[in-house]
């Protein structure tokens, strides 16, 4: 105990991890069991069966494949940009990278919709400009749409957990391979990408998994040619009730997870990198080339980011409708309308969300989630820090909720939690269940790459273990730990499927609000649902800005 | 110990999710997400009888009947609202509901009453019909489809956006109006015509209605959907700014809509037995009829009950609308559902 202050010894190792078993026990693995258990029969699985299977499986390991190349190659000069250079804007184009993420599907699509659709604004200001009849500019669909909305979605793990390493880097290094005659490249492909390895590798099986679970971009944006195969159990299990195909889709799902996670496991294992307190100070694009890297990728990136997702909010402020009956041009208005009617439960509803009682759910089941999942986290990530055996099998199943399919886990906690999914509880340990994986995930290289003769020496010249806590340890973890409790707050406030799953309409959320307004025809409920998503991202930016800017005083005490 | 503050606090909140008992005035209705209704419609319910009426919406309403079933032996609710004429045969099969002879049945026309062993009694029904955008024919000067032959027409090539029937509600009764229509295997040719005239599938009715729908507020480029009889009133009463008449309406030629009709059941097992036959009796008595429409923007099935104006102006009836045999449905709907995913994806 005294010993050490992030629980690497063994003593203070196994109370942590016991908490975290018996977390993924009862709210993962348990009802996972029982679904399994009801649904898998292989008499079910006749020939059509196996080709769905196979078909389903290759396009599923195909797109998350495609995906995560490209979320790399967009996200790792992203990472570059916003690890080393300070320009202006610099902390808003961060933002704004970070704000998809926790976007329901739908919002994302209507969003891009707003943006290049038929009546999209860059099609009506084409049409304008170039007095057009018809939009020159057809909505991306297919394969495309779904690879595109993927790296909008997930490029952020890759600035965040490659930008983390970059930024630790020992700047000492690059001096010396620079002194030694090394030119930018060389540094480049020998010194820092090396480096950057197990963070890349961290960030590649998040994005990896992310894209292979992929649910609602591929229904909503790809359209219904394509399944991965959370899609198809989806469609076996609630639409044709085929619980048994159901069953062995989500095993194959799980176990390609579980295998993708143990060989992460051990190519992270060999490409340990120890990083240190002090970060790479930030400095100003000074080269001609630097400049104009900056300049053209913080353009890109404010272009493919800023508009999808501004769309909503100034289609949440605009009309776009026209005059009775004939349209054959569109008026334009701004208005306040769908604001100010969010308040009015003009039907008398039962179900009528007042929005400020949604946000307020909302945040309150994120503060919840962070804290449980920094908890539940952090000794479990310090435990697992240090590669023993234990760690080294436990590991690959710590990822295992991200892989498992949203709808067989929904039907499972039915049949282990029966009338306990009733209580409001349920829904912030939902969320913290797949916020978990993240969270440690995010914590778990960094603890790892403290160096024990760091602290060995801090306590050998006098420190108390508060001192190394609070001198060396924390200034080491906070970017980590701040990351991480950006994901879990994200997670949570996007999270629609296990809010879905477990929720109670006495405790709408955001995203639940926005579902209610789009499942009815109108112009109102359409405009009021653009403004419950506008509320959303503003809240989702706030949230973000603020941990970053607290800086979690309290995780200190962990 | 330094771990035991969050392991404790683990513990209470299982602790806490454990202690949420039901109280015993308690009544529960499962039901889709779609289900809506007005709070003082249920406030009299629950005062009248002293009880608390708790919904429980369980996803769409396929996946909710899905809930219900796999619960069926520590049943969640006491009641299940939501099961509609396609799901219905499933429902009775796996034996969900006890039977309930209300005698609020009487005030309800026969062809309704689908389930002669009084389980499954029925609520309201809703026609599933292609919606068209009335402006944008109007300034083609372009006739609006009257049939379902007129969409395989070439100037109406690429105008449709339907909904994947192995995903969404809607998409699967416009899949059986065209079974009703051509037959089996008569059908295939329809949609493999249909798909060579460019026809668009997309997953739900959110997508097919707000992205791609040309009259919707997300002006998407079809100006023909599959959607409700009832989705031109609900453009008037939601329209911003205000309209003197809807932008859309529904094709109503024979056989171009088709029946849906939502049932309500009491849960096998449950332990609020006469509660819930109250409750069922409240449903399809006139208070509560005559506040579905404007809720749900379906139509009540109880014939006493009036229609609200906007409803009577906007929401139109078809005359003939399709309809097949239950049994028949869930005979078949499985491989009619695959054989159209062959034929509009080969």
């Amino acid at each position: 105990m005294n010993r050490s202050a992030l629980g690497h010894s063994a003593g203070s190792r196994w109370p942590a991890l016991a908490v975290a078993a018996l977390f993924f026990g009862v709210f993962f693995f348990y009802p996972l069991t029982r679904i399994l258990l009801r649904g898998l029969d292989l008499a079910a699985l006749d020939g059509p069966a196996f080709l769905l299977t196979g078909r389903v499986f290759l396009f599923t390991v195909y797109q998350a494949l495609l995906s995560t190349l490209l979320t790399l190659l967009f996200g790792l000069p992203a990472a570059f940009l916003f690890a080393r250079f300070d320009f202006p804007g610099r902390g808003f184009l961060r933002l704004l990278t970070a704000l998809p993420f926790m976007l329901p599907t739908v919002v994302v699509a209507a969003g891009f919709n707003a943006w290049l659709g038929p009546r999209g604004w860059l099609n009506l200001a084409l049409m304008r400009l170039f007095d057009l009849e018809t939009p020159p500019l057809a909505f991306l669909g297919g394969l495309g749409a779904i690879l595109v909305a993927h790296v909008f979605y997930n490029m952020t793990i890759v600035v965040r957990l490659a930008g983390n390493a970059l930024a630790h880097l020992d700047p000492r290094l690059e001096q010396a391979a620079r002194s030694l005659g090394a030119d930018g490249r060389q540094v480049f492909w020998r010194l820092t990408l090396p480096l950057l390895i197990p963070s890349l590798l961290a960030a590649s099986l998040l994005v990896f998994l992310f894209d292979f679970t992929s649910f609602g971009v591929v229904l909503l944006l790809g359209g219904p040619q394509f399944a991965t195969l959370e899609v198809e159990i989806y469609r076996q299990a609630v639409h044709l009730f085929n619980l048994p195909l159901a069953a062995w889709l989500s095993l194959i799902q799980l176990v390609c997870t579980l295998l993708f996670s143990a060989l992460y496991t051990r190519l992270a294992a060999r490409a340990a990198v120890t990083v240190q307190p002090r970060s790479v100070p930030l400095h100003r694009p000074q080269t001609l080339a630097q400049r104009l890297f900056v300049l053209v990728l913080a353009l890109l990136l404010f272009i493919f980011y800023f508009f999808p997702l501004f769309s909503t909010p100034f289609r949440s402020l605009t009309r776009l409708e026209a005059d009775l009956g004939q349209r054959g041009r569109v008026e334009y208005g701004l208005t306040t309308d769908y604001y100010s009617e969010l308040f009015v439960n003009r039907r008398g509803s039962l179900f009528y969300v007042p929005p400020v009682q949604a946000l307020a759910n909302s945040l309150g089941y994120a503060a919840l989630t962070v804290l449980l999942s920094l908890a539940i986290g952090f000794p479990t990530a310090a435990a697992l820090a240090r590669p023993t055996r234990l760690a080294r099998l436990l590991d690959p199943l710590l990822l295992l909720p991200l892989g498992a399919s949203a709808v067989t886990l929904g039907l499972g906690y039915l049949l282990a939690f029966g009338r306990l999914l009733l209580s409001p509880w349920m829904v912030p340990l939902a969320h913290t269940m797949i916020a978990l994986p993240f969270v440690i995930r995010t914590l778990q290289p960094a603890l790892a790459s403290i160096p024990d003769r760091l602290r060995e020496a801090a306590l050998v010249l006098g420190a108390s273990p508060g001192d190394v806590r609070r001198r060396l340890d924390w200034p080491l973890v906070r970017r980590p730990v701040l990351s991480a409790a950006i994901f879990a707050f994200t997670v949570s406030l996007g999270e629609f499927g296990a809010t879905a799953l477990v929720s109670r309409p006495e405790y709408p959320t955001l995203p639940m609000a926005i579902y209610r307004f789009l499942s009815q025809p109108g112009g109102l409920n359409y405009g009021q649902a653009m403004a419950m998503a506008a509320i959303l991202l503003l809240v989702t930016g706030a949230g973000i800005l603020l941990i970053e800017t607290l800086r979690l005083p309290g995780a200190g005490e962990f | 110990m330094k771990h035991s503050p969050f392991s404790l606090l683990t513990f209470s909140l299982l602790l806490l999710a454990a202690c949420t008992p039901a109280a015993p005035a308690t009544l529960t209705v499962m039901t889709h997400d779609s289900f809506a209704i007005s709070e003082d419609v249920i406030a009299a319910f629950e005062q009248a009888n002293r009880v608390d009426v708790v919904f429980l919406p369980s996803g769409d309403a396929g996946e909710a009947l899905n809930k219900a079933i796999l619960s069926k032996n520590a049943p969640l609710a006491d009641l299940f609202y939501g099961v509609d004429n396609t799901f219905l045969s499933r429902a009775l099969e796996e034996d969900i509901f006890e039977p309930y002879q209300s005698p609020l049945l009487a005030a309800i026309p026969d062809e309704f009453e689908l389930d002669p062993s009084h389980r499954a009694l029925p609520v309201d029904f809703g026609d599933v019909c292609i919606n068209y955008d009335k402006a944008w024919f109007a300034e083609r000067g372009l006739p609006v489809p009257a049939t379902l032959d007129d969409l395989l027409k070439p100037e109406y090539a690429g105008l449709l956006v339907v909904e994947n029937p192995a995903t969404s509600s809607p998409g699967l009764a416009f899949l059986l109006a065209t079974i009703a229509k051509y037959g089996d295997p008569g059908y295939l040719d329809f949609w493999a015509a249909l798909r060579d005239n460019g026809v668009t599938v997309v997953d739900g009715w959110n997508t097919a209605y707000y992205t791609n729908f040309s009259a919707s507020s997300g002006h998407g480029p079809q100006p023909l959907v599959v959607s409700y009889a009832s989705s031109p009133a609900a453009e008037f009463i939601f329209a911003d700014p205000p309209v003197e008449e809807s932008p859309t309406a529904s094709i109503l030629g024979p056989g171009a809509c088709y029946r849906q009709i939502e049932f309500v059941g009491i849960l096998s097992g449950t332990r609020n037995r006469a509660l819930a036959e109250k409750f069922v009796d409240y449903m399809l008595d006139v208070t509560f009829q005559e506040d579905i429409p404007l809720q749900m923007f379906v139509y009540p099935v109880n014939a006493s009950a009036t229609l609200p104006p906007e409803f009577v102006r906007w929401a139109q009836v078809p005359e003939q609308p399709a309809s097949l045999d239950p049994a028949l449905v869930a005979a078949h709907r499985d491989e009619w559902i695959a054989r159209w995913t062959e034929t509009v994806f080969p």
